[in-house]
């Protein structure tokens, strides 16, 4: 509400934010194929010294950034019918679907936590640490334990998979959610009591208004963490068709193809940024500019 | 107010979405069970297997594909393994009626109550090999003296020790090593554990940076522990002692069929890999081809029938769990029977198939850049 300015960023500006995309990009693979330039230069030591360079420059440790696009248009197998993107894209869609349904359960469960703590301080103290605790705890820990008992309840192998996904997706719906909801200034709450209005009106009309802005930054975390997850949840339930499975197959083959196992990366963190735009999209149709907590349009701004 | 029920109608597009995938994984479950087709007159079995699909359980994906578990009556689902997977234990604890597992491993797990029986001994020989690069000269055990050499633990390092012990060498350093070759492409290592048809094929796969050229076989070393004499027993099928008692014939079934899943991949190398493939898009073909030959040459020749036990072969294997404490004491006679495999192999041989593979010849595979 501190400035007025309730239009959507001028094309200029978005201009100019694709221009600053492109570079930082430009910038990491001139960087990415300079390291390796110097490295296969000087064969492996930082120039004018004997100090080993951290990553091996070898085309095996890091395949030029062509070779890795170039086999992403390429057969997976020889004489294969589908070309390792659509491969990939196929799989992405697999495990995409069960972060979903993890997103969705999570981010309930966050928000449900969110507004319980925001009522009751005793439910807060008490159930605050294990909240964070579980968040301590590894993922690819908890990972095969809800494999087992998702087993042990004939449950089909996706559903411990989104839980796995829901499992990282609650908490940062949850914190946000509550400071969200705590974040009205007391004078707005005073108002709502003036007006005799009930806890659950505060609720509506104020609280969660004004939780909104904050929930939605938690809401992109969310995404990446439950795409996170189902990856990560895909390997010990042993599902065939998900990134996860890609990736474990393409990392064991790593030494005579490692393009294809960068390649899988590369899909990876696409599909986490597409869900990401999606929640952002959401964003812009239910939150004005003025409202929305936005790390780089708020650098943007003069 | 709107921005809310925006919000809502936002939030329940997006659960919508998931409705809609939650079907078609459901339907993607029913199709890989196959129990929708299928009679009913069809014994529902399970099958784990250690790691998900390649050429190793290529004999299983024959005999599903090509009908042989239906011919006997059998609706076998595949199950894939995958990390954390322990089939053994699956089989165990009631997930999978069999399960494959190497015969130490197993052992371990019945050490600890899991109650197994090795009802078919597949691999007749070990697959692990001890991989150097010609130029260091290691030739035998004794050449270990004084090398770092690299094994994967996690129980897969014991033919190693007691290689090391029966020849009394002293090595500089054993170093855990990846389930890759890097460390030994890297020269990080001067001996690298691979197995003959995964590791070993990857380095003939990969580039040697001073050639261009794919390295060759000549470029490198091999110690087979098969001939080191401290070679374990490895791929073998599981099942608990109770489901043999009360299904001997769903058992003996399951063996016929699988057999004759291997026996077909014996002769069709190269169309058996191709069933393999079909089960995981991102395998490679050329790498599944070489696979498929390395494990028929564990299989075959098989001189007691196919899946029956070599008594020597069991007993140089408790001999070298034992001495390295890999497992207590000697598990008895109890933990393998070879009555159904035999019966097994008779019916098959009854059909004139040749359950032995004596005269069985490797194929030449040509290996390409990355397996593809």
């Amino acid at each position: 509400m501190h400035k007025i300015c309730g239009m959507n960023p001028t094309p200029s500006r978005q201009i100019r934010r694709l221009w600053s995309i492109v570079a930082i990009l430009t910038l990491l693979a001139v960087g990415w194929e300079a390291y390796k330039w110097i490295g296969e230069t000087t064969g492996g030591v930082w120039p004018g010294t004997t100090t080993r360079l951290p990553i091996r420059t070898n085309s095996r440790s890091m395949p030029h950034l062509w070779d890795i696009a170039v086999s992403l248009f390429r057969p997976a197998r020889r004489g294969g019918e589908d070309i390792l993107l659509v491969i990939l894209l196929r799989a992405g869609w697999f495990t995409l679907r069960s972060a979903l349904v993890g997103f969705v359960a999570g981010c309930s469960i966050g928000f449900g936590l969110g507004l319980l703590f925001v009522r009751s301080r005793l439910a807060e103290r008490g159930l605050m640490p294990y909240v964070v605790a579980s968040q301590t705890v590894p993922v690819i820990a908890i990972a095969p334990i809800l494999v087992v008992w998702g087993g042990r309840l004939d449950l089909p192998k996706w559903v411990s998979v989104a839980a796995i996904s829901a499992y990282l997706a609650f908490f940062p719906v949850a914190i946000n959610t509550l400071r969200g909801l705590r974040s009205p200034a007391a004078t707005a709450t005073e108002l709502m009591r003036s007006y005799a209005a009930s806890p659950n009106q505060t609720l509506l009309k104020l609280q969660i208004p004004a939780a909104l802005p904050f929930l939605f930054p938690a809401l992109k975390v969310a995404a990446t963490a439950s795409v996170i997850g189902a990856i990560v949840g895909e390997l010990p339930a042993g599902l065939a068709d998900g990134l996860g499975r890609a990736i474990l197959g393409f990392a064991s083959s790593f030494s005579s193809a490692p393009e294809k196992l960068f390649a899988s990366v590369v899909v990876s963190a696409l599909v986490g940024l597409v869900f990401v735009g999606v929640v952002a999209l959401v964003e812009r149709l239910v939150l004005p500019p003025t409202r929305r907590i936005d790390p780089t349009e708020a650098a943007a701004s003069p | 107010m709107k921005r809310f029920i925006a919000l809502l109608l936002a939030t329940s597009m997006i659960a919508a979405a998931c409705g809609g995938g939650d079907s078609t994984t459901d339907s993607d479950e029913t199709t890989t069970t196959a129990g929708a087709e299928t009679p009913t007159e069809l014994t529902p079995i399970s099958l784990q297997l250690q790691w998900f699909a390649q050429s190793q359980f290529a004999g299983y994906y024959a005999a599903k594909a090509l009908g042989y578990y239906e011919d006997e009556g059998l609706d076998v689902s595949i199950l894939e393994g995958a990390v954390d997977i322990v089939p053994q234990q699956v089989v165990a604890t009631g997930g999978a009626e069999f399960g494959l597992a190497w015969v130490p491993k197993a052992l371990v797990s019945n050490e600890e109550g899991a109650g197994l029986v090795n009802v078919a001994q597949v691999f007749q020989r070990s697959g692990t090999l001890m991989v150097s690069w010609a130029d260091t000269g290691i030739e035998s055990p004794e050449d270990w003296e004084d090398k770092v050499i690299g094994n994967w633990g996690f129980g897969n390092e014991f033919e190693l020790t007691a290689a090391i012990e029966k020849f009394g060498v002293t090595p500089a350093e054993l170093v855990a090593q990846n389930f890759d070759m890097e460390a030994l492409l890297n020269r990080e290592i001067d001996a690298a554990e691979a197995m003959i048809y995964n590791e070993y094929a990857q380095v003939l796969e990969a580039v040697n940076p001073d050639t261009g050229e794919l390295y060759q076989p000549t470029d490198l070393n091999v110690i087979d522990f098969n001939e080191v004499g401290t070679a374990m027993l490895q791929d073998a099928v599981w099942v608990t002692s109770e489901y043999a008692d009360a299904n001997p014939d769903v058992v003996e079934r399951f063996l016929k069929a699988s057999f004759e899943g291997w026996i077909y991949c014996r002769d069709n190398t190269e169309e058996c890999a191709d069933i393999v493939l079909n089960a995981g898009p991102t395998l490679g073909r050329s790498h599944q081809i070489w696979q498929m030959n390395e494990i028929n040459g564990l299989i075959w020749p098989s001189p007691g029938g196919v899946g029956v036990m070599d008594q020597a072969l069991w007993d140089q294997t408790i001999d070298v769990a034992t001495s390295q404490g890999v497992i207590a004491a000697d598990p008895g006679s109890d933990a393998f029977t070879t009555k159904f495999a035999e019966a097994a192999v008779a019916a098959l041989e009854a059909e004139g198939l040749d359950v032995t593979g004596t005269s069985w010849q490797p194929i030449e595979v040509e290996l390409v850049e990355g397996g593809e």
